[in-house]
């Protein structure tokens, strides 16, 4: 399986050597890194090329690691069907490049770009509706970017005398319980109660 | 020229412009199959453009999910696809155990797979019986939702919940099966078929039926490869592709089944392939349960990712602590990423995680196979009757569990 995979990457990397970044293989899977401007020739090689033929598009998705220059990972996925292989493409990409659009070579990109753009902000080029999916008609924010909180900042309720649904900010009666597990003799990133008065002296 | 070919641009005023018209087809439309909102565009009765509006029952669950740990994160998979919950746990407790390097008991895959076969068939009649709804039959469903009720008492057996079961565990399943269980499973797959039969009787050749699905909603296999479909909407097109047997997780290997393929692509093919899977399905239970029989042994790995058993509990110190800081701190996951597929009814359900190495998923992207498929509606959809649009969202079978997440 992982011979085949390394086969897979050294034929990708030999004839796309302007797009690829590198690539890992773990658990049985392969991960091609690729500039993100290079994507829509990349993806249209991947579908087109004799032994890819990665013609199904899976999943596209994002992760956010804030602290990092190059905040987001874009992360595709895609199939073979004939080859009967998967993929993993990702693309780093700063907070604010635009990330080129694949709808041209996959229409299935279409909603998963939309929801890259609802739930991280990321803008596409070339994509012909970028419109919020998921979210409300009017949200503000996008809500998978680790800044943004978990409970969000507008709650909504049906308003007796006004006769329809108001948004009012959130308010919460117990503050949203983020638990530590982490063990205080391990994983402590904070002053241990009582440890603070040892600096002090 | 009386039939029309002059045009009435003679008697032509102001008010008789005819122009296309939008309208709103859900949230609240019986057909559209829960919380969907269509935005169509219509010339006359034909479909010129339609506009599916989603996200109306979205939960934040991949948000949600960041903060909590990889097992309070399982019964969230359950509200996904709510008509096949177990289906959508095992593509979490796969991906885990990947990342973990964990091995599932023998007798813990078996009772997964039947249990996976028992979701494809709950989810299969929901959808055939309600597609027959659609298009205008009251009976099927009627009859499908017994058989649904009975195959809710095995979860309910198994789990004690009908629904929201939570039942598959990383590292196996949470409990042991009755032997009593497992027989009335066996009885009722052989009374199913006389079910199965009568349904089959009611729809395959009825006329209505097959005048509101033959050549409606034609999916070509480039179409399928382009919106990226799965499952039946594939097979439908005539394209033998099933992850249980292109891609076997668990012990789908060992087992003897077909896979039927569609000739025309088109609604009915589709609902004959979900008609012919519940057979199929019926196959690999049957097998299941006498392979069980033969199984013995637990149904958990015994390690960090699982609680103790019950009696070391109560005997030893370190079986106490493990199952302490295993329900509340949770277990660690290595660092790494891994995408984790199963062939759910409604197609290939995945789910991309990303693990920082601690209690908590950093990173968990649900892929839900009804979500390429509503992708497709437009394309689908154009150039159809409006009649036809309740048909297609049908046999598209969409939840929007899943889709909205």
């Amino acid at each position: 399986m992982s011979e085949a995979l390394q086969e897979l990457a050294a034929l990708i990397e030999a004839k796309q050597p302007d797009a690829v970044v590198g690539h890992a293989i773990s658990h049985g899977e392969l991960t091609i890194e690729v500039t993100p401007n290079m994507i829509v020739g990349f993806v249209e090689f991947l579908r087109d090329a004799r032994g890819c033929q990665f013609s199904s598009l899976v999943d596209i998705t994002a992760v956010d690691y804030p602290a990092r220059e190059q905040r987001f990972d874009m992360v595709y996925h895609f199939l073979s069907m004939y080859q009967n292989t998967r993929i993993r493409v990702r693309a780093r990409l700063r907070e604010d490049e635009v990330m080129p659009s694949i709808v041209s070579v996959h229409p299935s990109a279409n909603w998963f770009e939309r929801e890259v753009f609802d739930m991280y902000g990321i803008l596409f080029s070339g994509h012909p509706d970028l419109r919020r999916i998921l979210t409300d008609y009017g949200f503000r924010g996008h809500p998978l970017r680790k800044d943004f909180p978990t409970t969000g900042y507008t709650e909504l309720r049906y308003d007796e005398e006004q006769k329809r649904v108001v948004y009012e900010p959130v308010s919460l009666v117990q503050e949203y319980r983020q638990f530590d597990f982490m063990s205080p003799w391990e994983g402590a990133e904070y002053i241990l109660p009582g440890d603070d008065k040892e600096a002090a002296k | 020229m009386m039939d029309g070919s002059k045009g009435f641009d003679d008697t032509l005023t102001g008010e008789q412009k005819i122009r296309n018209f939008n309208i709103n087809f859900g949230p609240q439309h019986p057909a559209a199959h829960g919380v969907l909102r269509l935005v169509l565009e219509l010339d006359g009765e034909i479909v010129e453009r339609c506009d599916p509006h989603i996200g109306l029952l979205h939960r934040g669950t991949e948000k949600l999910m960041e903060s909590r740990t990889y097992l309070q994160n399982l019964p969230y998979f359950d509200r996904l696809d709510y008509v096949a919950p177990m289906n959508q746990e095992h593509a979490w407790c796969l991906a885990i155990e990947r990342l973990t390097g964990t091995e599932v008991p023998r007798r813990a895959s078996l009772i997964r797979v039947l249990y996976s076969e028992i979701g494809r068939i709950l989810n299969h009649l929901l959808n055939v019986t309600t597609q027959a709804m659609d298009v205008g039959a009251l009976t099927p469903p009627l009859w499908g939702f017994e058989e649904r009720e009975k195959l809710m008492v095995f979860y309910e057996r198994a789990c004690g919940a009908r629904l929201h079961a939570a039942y598959f565990r990383p590292g196996g399943v949470h409990q042991d099966l009755p032997d009593a269980l497992i027989d009335d499973i066996e009885s009722w797959s052989h009374e199913f078929p006389a079910v199965l039969d009568d349904i089959d009787g009611l729809l395959t050749e009825n006329r209505i039926f097959k005048q509101r699905n033959v050549d409606i909603g034609v999916v070509s296999e480039q179409e399928a490869l382009d919106w990226g479909f799965s499952g039946v909407m594939v097979r439908g097109s005539g394209m033998a592709w099933d992850l249980r047997r292109a891609q076997p997780y668990e012990c789908y290997d060992e087992f003897e089944f077909m896979i039927p393929v569609g000739k025309n692509g088109d609604s009915y093919d589709r609902y004959l392939c979900r008609m012919a899977e519940m057979r199929e399905s019926l196959k690999i239970i049957r097998q299941c349960i006498s392979k069980l029989r033969n199984e013995p042994g637990d149904v958990l790995a015994r390690g960090k990712i699982t609680p103790p058993a019950r009696g070391d509990m109560k005997t030893s110190m370190e079986s106490l602590i493990h199952h302490f800081k295993l329900y509340t701190e949770g277990f660690h996951v290595p660092a790494g990423e891994i995408y984790a597929a199963v062939e759910a009814p409604k197609g290939e359900f995945g789910v991309y995680l990303v693990s920082d190495g601690s209690n908590k998923p950093y990173k968990a992207k649900i892929r839900a196979p009804g979500y390429l498929h509503l992708q497709a509606m437009d394309h689908i959809a154009r150039g159809h009757q409006l009649a036809d649009c309740a048909a297609i969202i049908g046999t598209m079978d969409v939840v929007f569990g899943e889709i909205d997440r």
